[in-house]
């Protein structure tokens, strides 16, 4: 089992989720989150001048799928959430040791 | 002369409307700076309410509005109150009750202690800046506005017009918040590390509540309800128009037209238009509003960005040069055709308005700025004007008032 992170642009979500639900993967947990790279901010306006803001927002999706998902769950994600302009974000796979549906104690695979 | 219903109805709504440009103001500043300050921005304007709210009826009334000593200060007559009641005085405000004018008066005062906390925020010490206020309002405020509108007021007697405050509110509270800088210094972190504005909304919904309680403090100072409060109150909306309309062009050509900068230029066509709001023609406004906010956003890239100034929220842009702008503009464009009671300026073929105006601005400027400069001092002395460097990075908020702002563990 592995966990998926990807932080992606605000305005792409509803692409990246649909294209997710359509291989099947329903289950996520979507957060705002503030970040950087190489896109490094950007400039806003007071009454005059600019400041600028190098923490951006974003959204992190996490999911957990089975490891032989793991590329389809990926390629989804990467396609709707790429414009090839920086700031596209990243994705994080990471192992999973356990899983649990809380509502009937299902571990691992059955709970996913 | 007997009680005018309709005056005293005018005059009596026009200090609700002027009470309510206080906690607007507070809106203003809170939503324009960082998040963990929001509240101590807004406490700095909400507890003049309460300090100066105090301190006006039982001695500020009357050090500015008491019987004249010399022209620079009024006598101890009012003190608490004493002979003011229902009946009309004898030289305020003739048709409305004296208590009416009095509490008219008090709410012009508020507001001029908090402008000038705009210029401080983020990190000054929240029980260094009450004893400011008050010292500042005692020693500073009263005696100004004795000069411009007490009976015997040395200006007031060689003819500077301030219809509703340019000199008295906005020059006394711009130039004071220069020197407070001065004296304050900057913030932590300004300008390299972004000062973002908490919520932009907020200062909307404030710059609105100050318009409409603009009207109040303008087409209320003509303290009666009819022609000369009309004029007074177009004046003052058309000033707010144009000043906002240029300021959002000037936006635009720079880049984009900002939210915070068209309403930043409503704000300073306000403040422009207040002391010549009944003594010019309700089109002089366009003038008058356009100019302002190009004097202030050209002032501000030179303070702010140029010199590195950390006025804040700009306050000495805002209200100091669009005060002095509005106080000189009176000596331009005032005419005895809109009120007999004013007189003709340099447009209208007497250069002499122009000089006298001068006077006033320079006058209250100077007083204002040297009196800031010898009381902040003395309070940076005994108590400190600024907060310790933990206290100002967790924000003024939790450090001096043990709140937040934003509560709950989800956003």
């Amino acid at each position: 089992m592995k966990k998926i992170e990807a932080i992606i642009r605000e305005e792409r979500l509803d692409a990246v989720k649909n294209a997710l639900e359509e291989k099947s993967y329903f289950g996520m947990t979507v957060s705002e989150v503030s970040g950087r790279g190489k896109q490094k901010g950007i400039p806003l306006q007071w009454r005059v001048g600019e400041y600028r803001v190098d923490l951006l927002p974003k959204l992190k999706i996490e999911l957990v799928v089975l490891d032989d998902d793991v590329t389809t769950a990926i390629d989804a994600i990467v396609q709707n959430a790429r414009t090839g302009e920086t700031g596209d974000g990243k994705i994080f796979v990471l192992p999973v040791e356990t899983v649990v549906r809380v509502r009937t104690g299902d571990r691992n695979e059955s709970a996913i | 002369m007997p009680i005018n219903t309709g005056d005293t109805a005018w005059l009596l709504m026009s200090s609700a409307l002027v009470m309510l440009m206080t906690p607007g103001l507070a809106l203003f500043y809170g939503g324009m700076v960082r998040r963990k300050n929001v509240l101590s921005t807004i406490m700095m304007s909400f507890a003049c309410l309460g300090l100066v709210g105090l301190l006006w009826v039982l001695y500020g009334y009357s050090l500015a509005f008491g019987t004249d000593h010399g022209g620079f200060i009024g006598g101890f007559n009012f003190l608490g109150l004493k002979n003011v009641g229902q009946t009309a005085s004898a030289v305020y405000a003739t048709t409305v009750p004296h208590l009416a004018f009095m509490i008219f008066q008090a709410m012009f005062a508020v507001i001029t202690v908090a402008l000038f906390t705009g210029a401080v925020v983020e990190r000054v010490k929240f029980s260094a800046l009450c004893v400011f206020s008050a010292l500042w309002l005692t020693l500073i405020y009263l005696p100004t506005a004795h000069w411009v509108w007490g009976s015997g007021g040395w200006l007031a007697k060689l003819g500077v017009l301030d219809f509703a405050g340019g000199t008295v509110v906005h020059i006394n509270a711009g130039v004071s918040a220069l020197a407070l800088v001065l004296l304050l210094g900057r913030r932590r972190g300004f300008p390299q590390d972004p000062m973002e504005p908490n919520n932009i909304p907020m200062v909307v919904l404030g710059a609105g509540l100050l318009w409409f309680g603009w009207f109040g403090f303008n087409a209320g100072s003509a303290l009666t309800s009819g022609g000369l409060a009309s004029s007074a109150f177009v004046a003052t909306n058309t000033a707010a128009a144009a000043a906002a309309f240029t300021w959002m062009i000037i936006s635009w050509i720079h880049k984009r037209p900002t939210v915070l900068g068209t309403v930043t230029g409503a704000v300073v066509g306000l403040v422009a238009i207040t002391p010549a709001a009944g003594f010019v023609t309700p089109l002089a406004g366009i003038a008058i509003g356009a100019i302002a906010s190009i004097i202030s956003y050209y002032g501000m890239v030179l303070l702010k960005i140029k010199r590195g100034m950390d006025d804040s929220l700009d306050v000495f842009a805002c209200h100091g040069l669009g005060g002095i702008w509005g106080a000189l503009a009176t000596g331009l464009f005032a005419t005895v055709s809109v009120n007999s009671a004013g007189a003709n300026g340099l447009f209208y073929g007497h250069a002499m308005q122009f000089l006298k105006q001068l006077v006033g601005v320079g006058s209250v400027a100077g007083f204002a700025f040297v009196g800031t400069m010898l009381l902040g001092k003395l309070v940076d002395i005994v108590i400190g004007l600024r907060v310790g460097q933990v206290e100002e990075t967790v924000g003024l908020d939790i450090s001096q008032h043990g709140e937040r702002a934003y509560g709950g563990f989800l956003r």
